[in-house]
């Protein structure tokens, strides 16, 4: 396949950008869409140019590093990750934008590398169970009802790639963060907190500049993982639950 | 509690959602009454007459519906406020837009905001025209509604005005009352459904039920 790339190139985090244009032949149906983006890096190295910085890790899927809007879509036409996306969901010939994820709490490092660490400070605010951990506990000790298991891993299904941000209209971060939150709400282990963490966690989210749910659903059709647009719902639910009950104390 | 309500956007969202409900139940009252005008002046009238009477004699007259307007306004001005101190947050949120553009959601998502100020604007022509009467085509008289509304209707740009507005009315309760649902937390997988049916009902009904007083006077039927 022969494609023109047209990619996202910003020095630093100052510095303004622009889209850069690359040709790119020889690319197989089965490389996956960074490895397309490694070839186009080899040859830039070649010429002495400077390679695409991009961010990637596991490539396969489950980690939650690679992020790249293509063709205006977060991860791509397929509903997957940017790693497991393949070439063979584009045409030989076609032209393809490679944007980083836009929002204002995830600010441009490099070319199509973002800072994410506004989803670190909001797992920080709650995003956790104070249980003592240790060896893994005997499975039984804490019986979970299995629609209730069912949901809570659903939720933690959620890789924190951000993809729901980037593809919101207002680069809001609900879906991250409700998913976060059902999985841990609705487990007894995460019980002791099941207040507070909601209520931290939100109000750590407006912290970080993420716009608010205006209920477009671009988010949950983004997600690489299926987290579905609901879990908003539940959130909301759990805010207002929260809410009443820090207000009887 | 209130503090940390409006301090939250989930929070204002809620009263969003809560002001955007009260109006709609408003509207579903309202547009009812109207259709009294169907069945000739006298009825008409002797309607909106008593909405001036309504709780006597244990209210004062027009206690009633000066309690409806306060709650109204009410309603409106934290629907807008909210509204705009949420937009403000999400247009902050993403400042730079994609290069490479897709249409994104459907179209009453997307004109929530458009429409909302349409609609705002549209509140403060209807009761300029048919309450106090300031901007009202022709003489307007007090205790008079039947004849007003004609009057009201037989200039092109009443018709247009009114039609425009309530077409944005359904958009905007398309898209409002299921996203109530989701903000107040009753939504739910099993009867996501059905709030999407009621949405698209109540928006339906509303717009059909408003636009048949225009329709009726330039017809005819209502004369």
């Amino acid at each position: 396949m022969k494609l023109t790339l047209r990619v996202w190139r910003q020095r630093n985090a100052d510095a303004d950008g622009a889209m850069s244009t690359y040709e790119v032949d020889d690319i197989s149906a089965d490389m996956s869409f960074l490895e397309m983006l490694d070839t186009l890096n080899e040859e830039l190295i070649l010429k002495g140019e400077d390679p695409v910085a991009f961010d990637h890790d596991c490539r396969e899927g489950i980690c939650g590093a690679c992020s790249l809007v293509i063709n205006g879509d977060a991860h791509g036409p397929e509903r997957t990750t940017s790693c497991q996306l393949h070439m063979r969901s584009f045409e030989d010939g076609d032209t393809i934008d490679i944007e980083p994820w836009r929002a204002s709490a995830f600010p441009v490092v490099k070319d199509l590398v973002v800072d994410r660490s506004a989803f670190d400070r909001i797992i920080q605010a709650g995003g956790y169970v104070t249980a003592p951990t240790g060896a893994a506990p005997e499975a039984h000790a804490t019986p979970v009802p299995k629609p209730d298991a069912d949901f809570a891993f659903e939720h933690a299904e959620c890789i924190g790639c951000g993809a729901c941000v980037a593809a919101c209209p207002n680069g809001a971060a609900m879906l991250f963060t409700s998913a976060k939150i059902n999985h841990l709400n609705v487990l007894p282990q995460g019980a002791p907190e099941r207040e507070t963490r909601v209520l931290d966690m939100v109000a750590q989210m407006d912290e970080e500049g993420f716009g608010g749910c205006t209920l477009a659903g671009e988010c949950a059709t983004a997600c690489p993982k299926g987290i579905p647009l609901v879990s908003i719902t539940g959130m909301n639910k759990e805010w207002l639950r929260a809410t009443r009950k820090a207000g009887k104390r | 509690m209130t503090r940390t309500m409006w301090d939250s956007s989930v929070g204002k969202k809620t009263v969003m959602a809560a002001s955007g409900l009260i109006m709609l139940g408003y509207l579903v009252v309202h547009m009812l009454g109207n259709l009294k005008i169907f069945f000739g002046s006298d009825e008409f009238n002797h309607y909106a007459h008593w909405l001036r009477t309504i709780g006597e004699p244990f209210l004062h007259y027009e206690w009633a519906l000066w309690i409806i307007r306060v709650v109204l306004v009410a309603a409106v001005v934290a629907h807008a406020v909210s509204a705009y101190q949420l937009s403000r947050r999400d247009i902050r949120a993403r400042p730079t837009k994609y290069v490479h553009k897709k249409p994104r959601a459907s179209y009453a998502t997307r004109t929530m905001r458009w429409g909302g100020i349409i609609l705002g604007l549209f509140i403060v022509w209807h009761i300029l025209d048919l309450t106090t009467g300031t901007v009202h085509p022709g003489g307007f008289q007090h205790g008079h509604p039947y004849q007003n509304v004609i009057d009201t209707f037989s200039t092109w740009y009443g018709n247009v005005i009114y039609i425009v507005a309530m077409l944005a009315l359904g958009l905007h309760v398309r898209h409002g009352f299921w996203s109530a649902a989701q903000t107040l937390g009753v939504g739910s997988r099993t009867r996501d459904r059905a709030f999407k049916t009621i949405a698209n009902v109540l928006a339906l009904v509303l717009t059909a039920g408003f636009i048949a007083v225009p329709v009726g006077v330039m017809t005819g039927v209502v004369s």
